[in-house]
């Protein structure tokens, strides 16, 4: 096995990513789809904690600060939306909520 | 040692990321979430993250999740009865993400990154991130805070009786 370095932390990432957009894609349910959202946020999180590590500098870990603290901001509007979608339709299926398809 | 850490991790990183996808209970699906961002917290301390491990465990496996159970709960949500999947769906987004997977994995092994440096020993910790985001980054981090206060006046505003 060779040493752990950048290119092992960032393939890592990129599948997380991945399972993510995967889960976005194939799933019905909006909160799971969300969750999978939060999952690609977070495999963006672990590119640039690497990254930062590898390049010693800690301006990239500042930055996942920052998304943290946006995607907690994020999911409390995003599952209050849902929360006001679901009373509204009472349903938290993508394929029942197609007003807006063409 | 941290090389097995590491490959114990990601592999639980990914099992968990996996079957978020895979089970069919929401609840299920966020608990492994939870997982998985807890095994995440374990590659970030391997990379001398210590604070950003603990962020990661206090607002994402704690509030985040919190709030994602609280809201299935609330809405009660049943195991999904309708599995009949859209094959061309299925298909195309499988191949999607495939064709995603290549490129991403050829970049990145294609790239000559920077190599193991052992320069900073005790980065990542409390102190020195916080003397570099009130210093250098004083200016986002106020952005930041008023752009909390915007969620948190969009989330009440949202959850209103008679939404307009």
């Amino acid at each position: 096995m060779s040493p752990v370095g950048p290119h092992h932390y960032l393939i890592v990432s990129g599948l997380l990513f991945s399972l993510g957009l995967l889960g976005v894609i194939m799933r019905r349910n909006l909160l799971v789809i969300y969750m999978c959202l939060e999952l690609m946020l977070n495999a963006a999180n672990l590119a640039l904690v690497a990254l930062s590590h590898f390049n010693g500098k800690l301006d990239g870990q500042i930055m996942v600060f920052f998304i943290i603290t946006v995607a907690a901001a994020e999911v409390a509007v995003g599952l209050a939306l849902i929360v006001a979608l679901y009373r509204k339709r009472q349903t938290a299926h993508v394929e029942d909520l197609t007003s807006l398809k063409f | 040692m941290q090389d097995y850490l590491f490959y114990i991790f990601s592999a639980l990183t990914l099992l968990c990321g996996a079957l978020i996808i895979l089970s069919r209970n929401p609840i299920n699906s966020a608990m492994f979430l939870v997982l998985s961002i807890a095994s995440m917290a374990g590659l970030f301390v391997l990379l001398h993250a210590f604070f950003l491990a603990a962020v990661q465990v206090l607002v994402y496996a704690g509030a985040v999740m919190v709030l994602f159970l609280f809201v299935i709960m609330l809405l009660d949500l049943k195991v999904e009865q309708r599995r009949r999947i859209n094959a061309f769906g299925a298909v195309t987004g499988l191949l999607a993400v495939g064709v995603i997977v290549w490129v991403m994995v050829t970049t990145m092994l294609g790239t000559s990154l920077p190599a193991v440096t052992e320069v900073l020993r005790h980065e990542g910790g409390t102190e020195p991130l916080g003397t570099l985001l009130f210093h250098q980054y004083v200016l986002p981090f106020e952005i930041l805070s008023v752009l909390l206060l915007v969620a948190m006046v969009g989330a009440i505003l949202l959850s209103k009786k008679d939404l307009k």
